[in-house]
């Protein structure tokens, strides 16, 4: 247990949060605007599969994250079109998505690559890895800020964008509104499944974003299930951040440290069933956590209400 | 106040699906600056009239006329293009952003083309409301500022976005008689500033302490339109319901040597964990006797309803029902012992408005012979024979036993309450707020029932914001004041203004209790 250790988990921590962070954001858009998307594990299998897919047909990832798109994009117009169209409910649209996400990349991957399991080839060309190089002679931030895949800083810059997008422009307000009170936005005469369909289309999208790095970050190539409950955690960081996408970030970064931790103290000995647990154990602390402290924060608000009497009233 | 016409409706009809003529040939001229009330029962058509002139409903035929141009409203957008906003019965805010935000909502201010700019929004509302002698917290979140001042932001909404013409759609209903001065203020204080005002209503005493002209309503047609200071009350009443007199019920005098069904001893509800907001209450109800409960809303006459239909607990004191307690029954309990309770939101708690009239009408008695044939199986031949009689019975408009009741007007639902409520064993009724809502037929029909029970020896315990109504049914007042009995009183023998001094807590007749006990 040294230095070099913990910085190495860190490193780690901060590049397995990204599919969190990007998927998370889109599941975020997803909630403020009322249908809270619950396939982001899904959309994000989708995404993988097919970024595999462009990658390896023209043997670049660009086209990759383009085919990733464009099928996470189709499979939110599914989700579109029974949710606000169709107006079916929500989660069952939602788990019939996971589920069938899980399935058809197996049947693609036999139709198209002709295998089980996993899939990986030569042509398959990954996402590369950015260099900053005046970061070289700086020791520490060095070992946890550089040589990360381009989606990492991606991630980072994306939090701050839809920060801006939610609390800056009409559009956050806009996705607020149509989750919160859909009769008070369309008596303004703007359109409330218009919005749901872009917050809609911004969630694949994002989502689709999170699938490519996963299959074409660093592995470069396509697992079956690979996503293997990320789109969940990154559900659990939407909820514990609301629609706030700071807290969100933040929660998501925790679980990616909890997954950096899982991989690196595997070789020391502990069984991996238990280091493999973390993640999800982290997830279902911190979600107790938020539990608790919201019922600790009503039970204050009523004892300060109570030893405010005579309280105010109406006005 | 200018004589120019700005608002002509000529011969406006309007037939929906099935054949229910909503308006016919209906007339209305409004001019500018001024406040032109229309007042009619429910069904009369003045919210057709509405809608058509909001644009989210469409004429069949007449025209409309706007500086005395043609125009047709289209949709609500095009509505508000023209400078007509309206102010619905139910707040059309979103709860978690502030003032600020739901009034610019939709037509934000932009920086840079993409950000929004609230710096200029704060500024242009700011404007608006020192116009208008507003004020408002702009900062506020809107779940955490009162009705009145939600019913403000609305307002001043309306105005942001250009609305010249203002249409109030039952604002009173929801206010307390000192928001409902307030928001008079600002009507006058807007059309002072030739805005003008069109203003529903069934209270017609807020109809001719405010508005300049009237028009009357019945059965789809503009009646007439008055001037509102050559008009009474009676008048407008007549034209209204179509006969002389306003209200055709009475209660009769009676002995009040009857035994008491209901006493309260000191019954205190907690609101929190260290405060009340029932305090130390003490009364009884006799057999075939209304009393009523007077109260400002929120001042703890729910919570106490509540706490004796057994809904929530009572944290001191005792109660009794025809003299043994009944401290702690459930509500299932209490109802087989005939205490029924007719709530104050018969949306929410009153009727489940998903489910239809006859679901509704048994669902306290699914597990009664004959509405089920064995053990577990519905007997829906029973069932809707019964809800036929009901349906019958109590003048429910509706298509049938299936219709879903969430579909009904405000008072046919409120008849399908008082009728599940009257159909079952009941000696003792806890009623809120019976007739908040309601026109005047349906309020003298639902009275008419509370009568009814009265004579059949129901004790009946009437909690209500309508002094009107307190007086005309019941046979004693109780004034109800945070929490507190501060008064109590025979109606002949006290007006409603002295009533309404202990509402407000300008006088007691108790000694005061500490707020914590």
């Amino acid at each position: 247990m040294n230095l070099d250790f913990i910085l190495d988990v860190l490193g780690t921590g901060l590049r397995m949060a990204t599919p969190f962070i990007l998927a998370g954001l889109g599941g975020l858009i997803s909630l403020s605007a009322g249908d809270l998307n619950i396939s982001l594990e899904g959309f994000m299998l989708i995404g993988a599969f097919f970024a595999v897919l462009g990658s390896y047909l023209f043997e670049s990832y660009l086209v990759g994250i383009a085919f990733a798109l464009m099928a996470t994009v189709i499979y939110g117009l599914l989700f579109g079109l029974f949710t606000i169209r169709l107006k079916a409910d929500v989660f069952v649209v939602g788990i019939a998505l996971n589920l069938l996400a899980s399935e058809a990349t197996v049947f693609f991957s036999r139709l198209f690559f002709n295998v089980r399991g996993s899939f990986s080839d030569p042509r398959i060309q990954g996402i590369p890895n950015i260099h900053i190089a005046f970061l070289d002679n700086v020791p520490i931030l060095d070992q946890l800020f550089n040589n990360h895949s381009a989606f990492v800083y991606i991630s980072w810059v994306m939090i701050f964008i839809f920060w801006l997008l939610i609390y800056r422009t009409p559009y956050g307000f806009y996705f607020r509104a149509a989750g919160e009170h859909p009769e008070a936005l369309g008596t303004t005469g703007i359109q409330v499944n218009k919005i749901r369909w872009i917050a809609n289309v911004i969630c694949s999208v994002m989502c689709g974003l999170a699938g490519a790095h996963l299959s074409l970050g660093y592995l470069k190539m396509f697992v079956e299930d690979m996503t293997a409950g990320r789109g969940f955690i990154a559900l659990s960081a939407v909820i514990f951040g609301g629609s706030n996408p700071i807290t969100m970030a933040i929660t998501s970064l925790l679980f990616g440290l909890a997954e950096g931790i899982s991989l690196r103290i595997q070789n020391m000995g502990i069984p991996s069933q238990f280091t493999l647990m973390l993640p999800y154990l982290t997830t279902i602390f911190a979600l107790v956590f938020r539990a608790v402290r919201k019922s600790r924060k009503s039970t204050t608000l009523l004892t300060s209400i109570a030893t405010n009497e005579p309280e105010t009233k109406g006005e | 106040m200018t004589t120019e016409t700005l608002l002509r409706l000529e011969n406006i009809n309007k037939t929906f699906e099935g054949g229910v003529r909503a308006n016919r040939n209906a007339n209305l001229v409004v001019k500018k600056g001024e406040i032109h009330a229309i007042v009619g029962e429910n069904g009369a058509g003045k919210s057709t009239l509405m809608n058509i002139l909001y644009g989210v409903q469409q004429p069949d035929e007449g025209k409309i006329y706007l500086n005395d141009k043609e125009v047709s409203i289209s949709s609500a957008r095009e509505a508000k293009r023209l400078g007509i906003g309206m102010v619905h019965q139910h707040f059309m805010l979103v709860p978690s952003f502030t003032v600020l935000q739901n009034v610019i909502l939709g037509y934000e201010p932009r920086q840079n083309l993409v950000f929004v700019d609230n710096k200029r929004a704060e500024k242009k509302v700011k404007e608006i409301c020192e116009h208008y002698n507003l004020t408002i917290p702009l900062h506020s979140l809107v779940q955490d500022v009162s009705v009145g001042i939600q019913q403000r932001v609305e307002i001043i909404k309306a105005i942001y976005r250009g609305a010249e013409i203002l249409i109030l759609d039952e604002p009173t209903a929801v206010l307390t008689p000192f928001e409902t001065e307030e928001l008079f203020n600002i009507c006058r204080e807007m059309v002072a500033k030739d805005k003008t005002i069109i203003f529903i209503s069934h209270k017609l005493k807020e109809v001719l302490t405010l508005s300049n002209k009237v028009t009357v309503m019945r059965k789809g047609e503009t009646l007439v339109t008055l001037d509102t200071k050559d008009t009474t009350e009676p008048e407008l009443a007549r034209l209204i319901v179509g006969r002389d007199q306003l209200w055709t019920v009475g209660k009769q005098k009676k002995s009040h040597d009857q035994s008491v069904v209901l006493e309260t001893k000191n019954v205190s509800v907690k609101k929190t964990f260290t405060s009340f907001c029932v305090k130390n209450v003490s009364f009884d109800v006799k057999a075939g006797e209304i009393v009523g409960v007077a109260g400002v809303e929120g001042n703890g006459q729910s919570e106490l309803m509540d706490a004796l239909a057994g809904l929530v607990p009572i944290d001191q004191g005792d109660v009794f029902f025809n003299g043994s307690s009944i401290l702690n029954k459930s509500t299932s309990e209490l109802r087989a012992l005939g205490i029924r309770l007719i709530p104050e939101d018969r949306m929410a708690t009153g009727a489940s408005v998903k489910a239809t009239i006859k679901e509704n009408l048994m669902i306290d008695q699914n597990d009664c012979v004959p509405f089920i044939s064995k053990p577990g199986v519905m007997n829906w031949k029973e069932i809707e024979k019964h809800t036929d009689e009901l349906i019958k019975k109590f003048n429910i408009v509706a298509q049938g036993p299936e219709t879903v009741v969430g579909t009904l007007s405000g008072g046919n639902l409120q008849k399908v309450v008082v009728a599940r409520e009257l159909s079952g064993k009941h000696t003792c009724l806890l009623v809120l707020q019976p007739a908040r809502g309601l026109d005047i037929g349906a309020s003298e029909f639902i009275y008419q029932q509370l009568l009814d029970a009265r004579e059949a020896n129901n004790a009946i315990l009437l909690v209500s914001a309508d002094l009107d109504e307190l007086f005309l049914l019941s046979d004693r007042i109780l004034v109800i004041y945070e929490g507190e009995i501060v008064a109590n009183f025979i109606p002949d023998q006290v007006t409603p203004e002295e009533v309404g001094l202990y509402m407000t807590g300008a006088k007691r007749m108790t000694p005061r209790i500490g707020s914590s006990l």
